[in-house]
């Protein structure tokens, strides 16, 4: 149990000598993600705020960077690494499910009510 | 009945200390738990994000919201003690690794040490969990609810930033005091006065001919000024209270769901927080004991560790959908 960990990262890319090693690796890669997300949080370039499929290009990078992380935590310090591949299936593909249904089905109903305090005769501005 | 079934592999099968999926019995529970519960804050999350893209155009701006670091009085520093936050909850979460490793190695003096550090960690970040709190409850600026339920804000018309209503609100003699249960009929009271009246508001903005209106809209990457008549009109004829700070009803930062989803998401997950480091404070006394050194294996930190973990991982999320998308 001990020595069954697989201590590389970016599919082999950087390899680690022991465990102890790769948790720092890690919290480095970590820390790395979140400065340059706090960073680019403050400064907002410019060509970042276009919309790219109704979204910001920003808000784009903060999300992909947020399931970096994720993905970091799960795999190395939550051990999905060391699994079994159908106990990480389980439990992964469960949830990316499941939030994908909601989020799509919310995201899309929010849409239509913007719509219709757009377009529609309701009025709030007063 | 038993003695009829023959002793076979299936009999093995069920008669427990099997690991399926090569986990055991107490880890896998403790996945389950994981999904489960991450589910709820996904559909908290979802929930955010719905009435976001309900009032895309109007939604409060996070980093003109969270400003404020301790001990930095009055410097607008937006996002940095939340990152603060952030990092070391990360930083916990590697501790906790750490002790889980030290486990395997029937380290004990190593696994009560890495402990100790993460317990530390997890009440630091509740501490400040605290404080944000206490600052968005209290509010800097102060604002002016209008008929239709929307927030109007002061600004300054030649350096664009915000204005306190303290610096600008005169001050009329009232006799207006709050309404307690014990004053009149039992079931009538109201909550605490704001420290100035609409009245007042109106008379300072008045008086001051540098002063605007900013609405919710937004515009582009700011929110919209209106010009010195519209201001004027807004206030005048849609002003309706003063809003000091934040609650459940009404917050100075914009519409009343963003105080709310503030107040459920952060305190749910801060709950979570709370929780998990009463596991650790108990798993940690365990350790001291030497309970653990004498089961011959330290399998209830890693349970514990999967829980702290995914803590930190929720606050990842939160910490973009919340303070930085």
């Amino acid at each position: 149990m001990a020595d069954a960990h697989k201590l590389e990262i970016f599919r082999g890319l950087i390899k680690f000598k022991s465990n102890t090693q790769k948790i720092w690796g890690v919290l480095i890669l970590l820390t790395i993600v979140t400065t340059v997300e706090v960073v680019l949080g403050i400064i907002k370039p410019a060509f970042m705020m276009e919309s790219f499929l109704s979204m910001k290009i920003l808000n784009w990078i903060f999300i992909i960077l947020t399931i970096v992380k994720a993905y970091y935590i799960t795999w190395d310090f939550m051990h999905m690494r060391d699994e079994t591949p159908t106990l990480r299936r389980v439990v992964v593909w469960t949830a990316i499910f499941l939030i994908c249904y909601l989020m799509w089905i919310l995201i899309q109903e929010a849409g239509y009510i913007f719509d219709t305090y757009d377009q529609g005769y309701i009025k709030r501005d007063f | 009945m038993s003695s009829t079934v023959s002793a076979t592999s299936q009999n093995e099968d069920w008669s427990g200390g099997n690991k399926p999926m090569k986990a055991s019995y107490g880890k896998l529970m403790m996945w389950f738990f994981i999904v489960s519960d991450a589910l709820t804050f996904s559909g908290f999350l979802a929930a955010y994000g719905f009435s976001r893209f309900k009032f895309i155009d109007s939604w409060p701006i996070a980093d003109e919201v969270f400003t404020h670091v301790p001990f930095m009085h009055g410097q607008e520093l937006p996002m940095i003690y939340v990152a603060f936050m952030t990092f070391v909850l990360i930083m916990s979460s590697v501790t906790m690794v750490l002790a889980v490793d030290a486990g395997h190695h029937m380290k004990q003096a190593k696994v009560t040490f890495y402990m100790f550090l993460t317990i530390i960690g997890g009440l630091i970040f509740v501490g400040s969990q605290a404080w944000e709190w206490a600052t968005f409850i209290k509010g800097d600026y102060g604002a002016v609810k209008t008929n239709g339920g929307n927030i109007i804000q002061f600004v300054d018309a030649d350096s664009n930033k915000r204005v306190a209503l303290k610096d600008f609100a005169t001050s009329i003699e009232t006799e207006r005091e709050q309404n307690l249960a014990k004053n009149g009929v039992w079931f009538m009271s109201e909550s605490t006065l704001s420290d100035y009246t609409l009245d007042e508001v109106i008379e300072g903005f008045e008086a001051s001919p540098n002063l605007l209106v900013r609405t919710q809209i937004i515009e582009g990457t700011h929110k919209t000024v209106l010009s010195r008549e519209e201001s004027l009109k807004m206030l005048v004829d849609n002003g309706s209270y003063v809003v000091e700070g934040a609650n459940l009803i009404d917050n100075e930062y914009g519409t009343p769901l963003f105080a709310d989803f503030f107040f459920f998401i952060t305190g749910f997950h801060g709950f979570h927080v709370f929780s998990g480091v009463v596991l650790n404070i108990i798993i940690f006394f365990n350790v001291i004991l030497g309970t653990y050194q004498r089961r011959g294996s330290y399998e209830m930190v890693e349970k514990v560790g999967l829980y702290w973990h995914f803590v930190d991982l929720v606050w990842v999320f939160v910490f973009t959908f919340f303070y930085l998308v």
